[in-house]
């Protein structure tokens, strides 16, 4: 009964989101202010009907109603409670449905505090919206549809995939879609501002939260997942380049470029085609990732859902979504009206390279997913394009522009003084050549680009906060105005600060983790001791666990150095009852210095264990980084210009000039 | 000029948009495509060895050599590749079920890489090569890892499967033509 309501709440939302992607629609476009009107209310309710068809879902899932089909394909009743609730989006039908979910939230929220919107504008932007929402419900009801039955009844689940069976879970992909819906919002902004004719710096106030909360979002998705992904899978790594994970990180390159390009429209009136093409990319990455992921067309070690009949389906939403903005943009983009030149050394000129730098980064990122499936489809075979390719491509991109993230904050609007910031960078210059030189002799075998990465983590990192110190004027004045106009900057200044900080010290944690990981894998007996970076590991035992959901062997390791005991790993492996699928529940030991990290593997059958023994330099610092960005999104986002009504008082502004 | 500017992401898309429809087609199938060795000699090359314990292998194994007489895979792989990590379990299957010799060739990767991947993972090559500066994938016109090629009694090249093999592929495909070369 609570299934065929959650179906059937479906069905109304779509209904709702129907009607609020016409009416308010042909209302702004004839003036008509009760049809624009109507945008709110339907906004509100297309919520609260998925919230309650959602609400629907989680309760089949928590207490096992195997006559639903997705229930019974990724659920089991002995599963965990926590994991009975976030299965319900670890799968494709769920997911879509906890989408569209943080979609309908949004325009809620645009609905219920969005008054100092021109009624106009709201009107468009939720009629995009709920044009999204159409195309996502459509597909759901269509092809997967979350509340399908089965009849009769199987006893028991199939049980969630054991890999998902973690705390990632329940936050990894949440945060992921918040970022992508968050681009959606960017999206709908654009597509009005397209039909509206007109793109200024009010338009990009309102369009820079969205930006930054899905900007802030993916970061955390993408720290999740990658952290995820190192401890659960264990091998080791936190980046494969995997389509998947590049299905999340060309997006985030995009938003990446958006929140910088919206200042230049804020604050200087230019780049006004530009940005509304980056909206529009930011949310067409979003939905290639969604189309990649789901369809089939690309293998992938994060394997979900694939049918070729959902890829069609989806295929035919990017169609529609993609090509129609695209199109509109081929004919609206060119009325808009530019701001005019500006010099090229300027902080504007400066947002201009971190653009064409990480949109060229996108493509190549891009390039690097698509071409084994361009190639396959054009006769050409299989390939399988890996970490080679993007260490070749990639990386020489960004290396550049995290060296001039350093200087960009220093260039002032319209024209920037380079001699005077690099004078005020020699501190930095001093601290990298010092940094480098300490890497490189510390390990002078080690790769050469190593030295590179440090140097440019250290560069960025000193910049960021020497810029920080000339905002507050330390040490240049006494320490009681240094704080009071440290409390005073604005909260949008230290979102950047701590946003360029978090990526000096993830830049630092991945070069080290890439250039000076150690890797042991061999087989090991109990009471044996290896050698892995400076320090011993000893196979102390390994003991059969009590039966949960699953049968675990866990084998304890005493890690030494020089003799004295570092701590005691107990990583686990782990047979789970119903998914014929051994997993590996990897050990760390977690210091700024390095992770300590063992795997247990299958034993050999004559008393020894195959175990895989990593040592890992600095790798905390790259989630440590992710975090701090993160941080500094959030600070970003509670800046005041953003809640007190300063788009109103621009509009007041306006409206008192036309008078 | 203008103008035309503004309408290549549109253009950009509609290309894209082919390849994800042809991507889709179910009948799709990588391995489809024939290689220009199929019903040719294997061409001549010589693997050195990549682990201290397995042999190396060479073409002459194949004519009058150890492996005459005997219908072989030859298996390209690296530990770079992620999708080889999804095949590495299936191989199992051809020495298992088919109870043929599978012979591997790192492609382009660092013996220490390669060595740990098949510790890890697991080394089921009868003879083991190493192709560090991916010659012998020139020779042989791989495209990319994973890719077999399924070699009969005589060394001629029967059969080639770009991209991973799976369990249905084998038994589609590679075990009814072992089937008929092993008569």
């Amino acid at each position: 009964m609570i299934t065929e309501i959650g179906h059937y709440a479906l069905v109304l939302a779509l209904i709702l989101a129907l009607t609020q992607a016409t009416l308010p629609l042909i209302g702004a476009q004839r003036g008509l202010r009760p049809w624009m009107a109507l945008a709110q209310p339907t906004a509100i309710g297309q919520f609260a009907f998925l919230g309650l068809s959602f609400l629907a879902l989680i309760h089949a899932y928590v207490v096992s109603d195997f006559s639903v089909a997705a229930v019974y394909e990724n659920s089991h009743s002995a599963q965990p409670l926590i994991y009975r609730i976030a299965g319900a989006w670890g799968n494709h039908e769920g997911s879509l449905l906890l989408w569209v979910l943080i979609l309908a939230l949004f325009g809620a929220l645009v609905a219920l505090f969005g008054d100092n919107l021109p009624p106009r504008l709201r009107a468009r932007v939720l009629s995009v919206q709920a044009m999204i929402s159409v195309g996502f419900l459509l597909f759901m009801l269509f092809t997967s549809n979350p509340f399908a039955r089965l009849d009769p009844a199987p006893l028991e689940g199939r049980e969630l995939n054991p890999l998902l069976q973690d705390p990632g879970l329940a936050t990894h992909p949440p945060m992921l879609y918040l970022g992508y819906v968050g681009l959606s919002m960017a999206f709908s902004f654009a597509i009005a501002a397209l039909i509206d004719g007109k793109v200024d710096a009010a338009w990009a106030r309102w369009v820079r939260p969205w930006t930054l909360l899905a900007w802030t979002a993916l970061t955390a998705g993408i720290v999740l997942g990658s952290h995820w992904a190192y401890y659960e899978l264990g091998w080791g790594g936190w980046w494969y380049w995997d389509p998947v994970e590049n299905a999340s990180f060309m997006p985030w390159l995009i938003a990446t470029a958006l929140l910088h390009s919206a200042i230049v429209v804020e604050k200087r009136d230019a780049l006004k085609s530009w940005t509304i093409l980056l909206a529009i990319l930011g949310f067409a990455f979003s939905m290639l990732g969604t189309f990649l992921v789901r369809s089939g067309v690309i293998t992938s070690v994060h394997a979900f859902a694939q049918d070729p009949a959902r890829g069609l389906f989806i295929l035919a939403l990017l169609t529609v979504a993609i090509g129609g903005s695209f199109a509109l943009f081929a004919w609206r983009a060119p009325i808009l009206k530019g701001g005019g030149m500006f010099a090229p050394i300027s902080r504007e000129g400066a947002m201009v390279i971190n653009n064409l730098l990480l949109a060229t980064a996108t493509a190549t990122v891009l390039l690097g997913t698509l071409y084994p499936l361009i190639l396959s489809v054009s006769g050409g075979g299989t390939v399988s394009v890996g970490t080679p390719y993007y260490n070749a491509t990639f990386v020489p991109l960004t290396l550049p522009l995290v060296a001039l993230t350093a200087i960009g904050p220093f260039m002032g609007w319209k024209r920037g003084d380079l001699p005077a910031a690099m004078q005020r960078l020699t501190f930095a210059f001093v601290a990298t050549f010092i940094a480098a030189v300490l890497t490189w002799w510390w390990k002078t075998d080690g790769p050469l680009l190593a030295v590179l990465g440090i140097a440019i983590g250290v560069w960025l990192l000193t910049g960021t906060l020497l810029e920080w110190a000339g905002r507050v004027k330390l040490f240049r004045t006494d320490p009681a105005t240094s704080w009071s106009r440290a409390v005073n900057l604005p909260r949008a200044a230290y979102g950047m600060t701590l946003a360029h900080a978090g990526l000096a010290i993830a830049i630092i944690g991945m070069t080290g983790a890439s250039a000076w990981k150690v890797e042991h894998i061999q087989v090991m007996h109990v009471g044996e001791t290896v050698d892995v970076g400076d320090y011993a590991y000893r196979l102390d035992n390994v003991q059969s666990l009590p039966v949960e959901n699953y049968l675990a062997e866990r084998a304890t390791f005493t890690v030494l150095q020089d003799g004295k005991t570092v701590t005691t790993l107990q990583p686990e492996r782990r047979q789970y009852l119903v998914q014929p699928m051994p997993t590996t529940e990897s050990a760390v030991h977690s210091t700024w210095k390095q992770d300590l990290y063992a795997v247990i593997g299958e034993p050999d059958g004559k008393g020894g264990w195959t175990v895989r023994l990593y040592h890992e330099p600095l790798v905390l610092w790259i989630w440590g980084g992710g975090f701090v960005m993160v941080f500094g999104g959030l600070v970003s986002l509670s800046d005041r210009r953003y809640r007190v009504g300063a788009p109103s008082r621009a509009l007041a502004a306006i409206r008192a000039a036309r008078a | 000029m203008r103008r035309s500017v503004f309408l290549l992401p549109l253009v950009v898309l509609a290309a894209l948009l082919v390849f994800f429809l042809r991507g889709l087609d179910p009948a799709r199938d990588p391995s489809a495509i024939d290689s220009p060795l199929i019903g040719k000699a294997l061409p001549t090359f010589s693997a050195p060895p990549l682990l201290a314990d397995a042999p190396g292998i060479d073409s002459q194994d194949f004519v009058g050599g150890k492996l005459h007489g005997q219908v072989v895979a030859i298996n390209f792989f690296a530990s770079w590749c992620v999708p080889c990590r999804a095949e590495h379990p299936v191989l199992k299957q051809l020495t298992g079920e088919l109870g043929m010799p599978v012979i591997g060739i790192a492609y382009k990767d660092k013996k220490d890489a390669a060595a740990g991947f098949l510790a890890e993972m697991g080394n089921p090559y009868q003879q083991l090569g190493t192709d560090e500066s991916g010659r012998i994938g020139i020779d042989f016109g791989i495209t990319g890892v994973p890719e077999t090629f399924i070699i009969d009694k005589q060394g001629i090249v029967r059969d080639r499967v770009a991209g991973p093999l799976n369990p249905q592929l084998i038994n589609e495909e590679i075990a009814p033509l072992v089937k008929e070369l092993n008569k």
